[in-house]
């Protein structure tokens, strides 16, 4: 007997197709030849599971065909995919006066509320004004530099130019030497504006945007050099938690600001700016931060947007460096001395603020045509 | 009790692979494990899959005489597929922030851990025939999946009569049974 009819009888054996007889004699061969019956195990086991292996295709067939099936009828969503163009139109078909209804309702709403709006609008819009003057900051300053043109008019600010960026700046020498930041001469020229109102020509002598500093000269007669500066430049790091306060123009006159050292750096962890923690607007820009000694530990330059009251500052470090440089590079600038010793140590705020005061002044730069 | 009974009904009829009872199921459940796959990180092929899964070990469990559902259908659909996306989410390395803990489920460790050995043994089955090549993959799957009978494989391949289609028939099974052994017996 060879394999392929010996399967052929196993099979037939194990399915019930054979006679009585034929099963009697099956029955006597297996009992005779073991291997013959390790095989018909070895088969009823391999039938059994094809038995399930027939089923669990023929299920997973039946789910993938329900499925498609469901899909089809829109009683399953895949995300749209099943939208197809008779299924809208029957949607159509179905829900027209529904739609039809529910328009004409959103359009007596929308009227509704239009005429609301229009009746309590007077209220709404003062708020809106004051929200929205936050986001216009820059505009309302351009305003007020328009409304001292106006005012001032002798001002020394040229006839027929633009005041294109503004900000603060403070003396680093008592010849009239005054650093701001960088971003705020944004212009060719600039003139200052001390704490009483009194304007100077100032020239740009240089501007470092990588340092985010500038230095400016005041060039003018009017300008009478001063024995010394209050304040000293502060050479090594401010620690967590000092407290600071700054000077600056937000506005066209000074304002004071106070706060403390928030981290020893800056912006995504930019090691030449602190962060400070101080109220500050638009034209604080350039202005200096004192600590309680009167030291400058930096220069105010930004703050982030979203956050409150989270401002940074240049470190003031980096005004040595910035004035080295200029030393090796303009021999004009050798004679520059910034000061070293901050003679309102010691005494109380008010008079520390009225004598720092006199040296931090109202950038503004504008560019000649 | 109505539902009860009807529940019974449902699981006979999908044991039977019966269409109109799987397309109930599958009608009653499928949304509600979309929702569930969707919600935690998974696609909607993910929650197709997962879902039939489910479904197949339901069908599995059914087919034992000795069985008994002791929850609703959907408990325990919706307890098997949880336990099939979260893992699945963790062999994947992602994880879901598992919003859902307060739902009702049972434990289906133990079917599952039988529905897995079973679908290991398909895989085993799937490779051999896979192997196999044709025309015998397609022969035996006729014969032994689709239940044709000799008469209606001999004139769908063109054996000139049904034994002729026969004796092919076991010589490819024969092959069959020797891929799927090697296999087998190395997977215990």
């Amino acid at each position: 007997m060879d394999d392929i009819q010996l399967l052929a009888n196993i099979e037939s054996y194990l399915n019930g197709e054979m006679t009585p007889v034929e099963v009697a004699i099956f029955d006597a061969l297996r009992k005779k030849t073991p291997e013959i019956d390790q095989m018909v195990v070895e088969h009823s086991m391999f039938q059994h599971q094809m038995d399930s292996y027939a089923a669990y295709q023929n299920i997973k067939h039946s789910l993938h065909e329900t499925h498609n099936k469901l899909l089809e009828s829109g009683d399953l969503n895949e995300g749209g995919a099943v939208s197809t163009k008779v299924q809208v139109v029957q949607l159509w078909n179905r829900y027209k006066r529904v739609t039809a209804i529910a328009a004409s309702v959103g359009g007596v709403i929308a009227l509704v509320i239009s005429g609301l709006v229009a009746y309590f609008s007077p209220v709404v819009n003062g708020n809106q004004i004051q929200q929205l003057s936050k986001d216009i900051e820059i505009i309302k300053r351009n305003q007020q530099y328009q409304g001292s043109l106006i005012n001032e008019v002798k001002s020394k600010i040229p006839m027929g130019v633009t005041i294109i960026s503004g900000g603060s700046g403070f003396l680093i020498d008592t010849k009239g030497y005054i650093i701001t930041n960088a971003h705020v001469l944004k212009g060719t020229a600039a003139i200052v504006v001390d704490n009483k109102g009194k304007e100077y020509n100032a020239a740009i002598v240089h501007i470092d945007t990588k340092k985010d500093l500038a230095i400016l000269k005041i060039n003018d007669e009017d300008f009478k050099p001063l024995k010394s500066l209050p304040y000293s430049i502060g050479k090594s790091n401010a620690d967590l938690g000092d407290e600071i306060f700054t000077l600056g123009y937000p506005r066209n006159d000074i304002v004071y600001g106070v706060g403390y050292l928030a981290s020893k750096t800056g912006y995504n962890g930019d090691s030449l700016s602190y962060q400070i923690q101080i109220s500050a607007n638009p034209g604080n820009s350039g202005g200096p931060v004192l600590n309680t000694n009167g030291e400058v530990i930096g220069v105010l330059s930004t703050r982030q947007a979203q956050a409150d009251g989270v401002a940074f500052a240049v470190k003031s470090k980096n005004i040595y460096q910035f004035i080295d440089e200029l030393r090796s590079t303009d021999t004009a600038l050798e004679h520059i001395k910034l000061p070293m010793h901050a003679n309102i140590k010691g005494i109380q705020r008010k008079q520390q603020i009225s004598k720092v005061a006199d040296c931090v002044f109202n950038v503004k730069a504008f560019s000649k045509k | 009790m109505k539902a009860e009974q009807n529940e019974q009904a449902l699981l006979k009829g999908l044991a039977n692979n019966d269409s109109k009872a799987i397309e109930t199921i599958y009608k009653d459940n499928f949304n509600m494990v979309q929702a569930f796959v969707l919600n935690n990180n998974g696609s909607y092929d993910d929650a197709r899959d997962v879902f039939q899964e489910a479904m197949i070990a339901l069908y599995e469990k059914a087919q034992s005489e000795s069985f008994v559902l002791t929850c609703q259908i959907k408990t325990y659909v919706y307890s098997i597929c949880r336990r099939l996306w979260l893992k699945k989410l963790q062999q994947m390395g992602r994880f879901s922030n598992q919003v859902d803990n307060l739902d009702e489920t049972v434990p289906v460790e133990e079917d599952l851990e039988i529905h897995q050995k079973r679908n290991a043994e398909f895989a085993i089955m799937d490779r051999a025939m896979k192997s196999l090549g044709e025309p015998c993959k397609s022969l035996l799957e006729g014969y032994y999946i689709k239940k044709m009978g000799m008469q209606e494989l001999a004139a769908e391949f063109g054996y000139t009569n049904a034994d002729n289609a026969k004796n092919q028939k076991y010589k490819c099974l024969m092959r069959l049974k020797k891929l799927f052994f090697s296999q087998y017996n190395i997977g215990e």
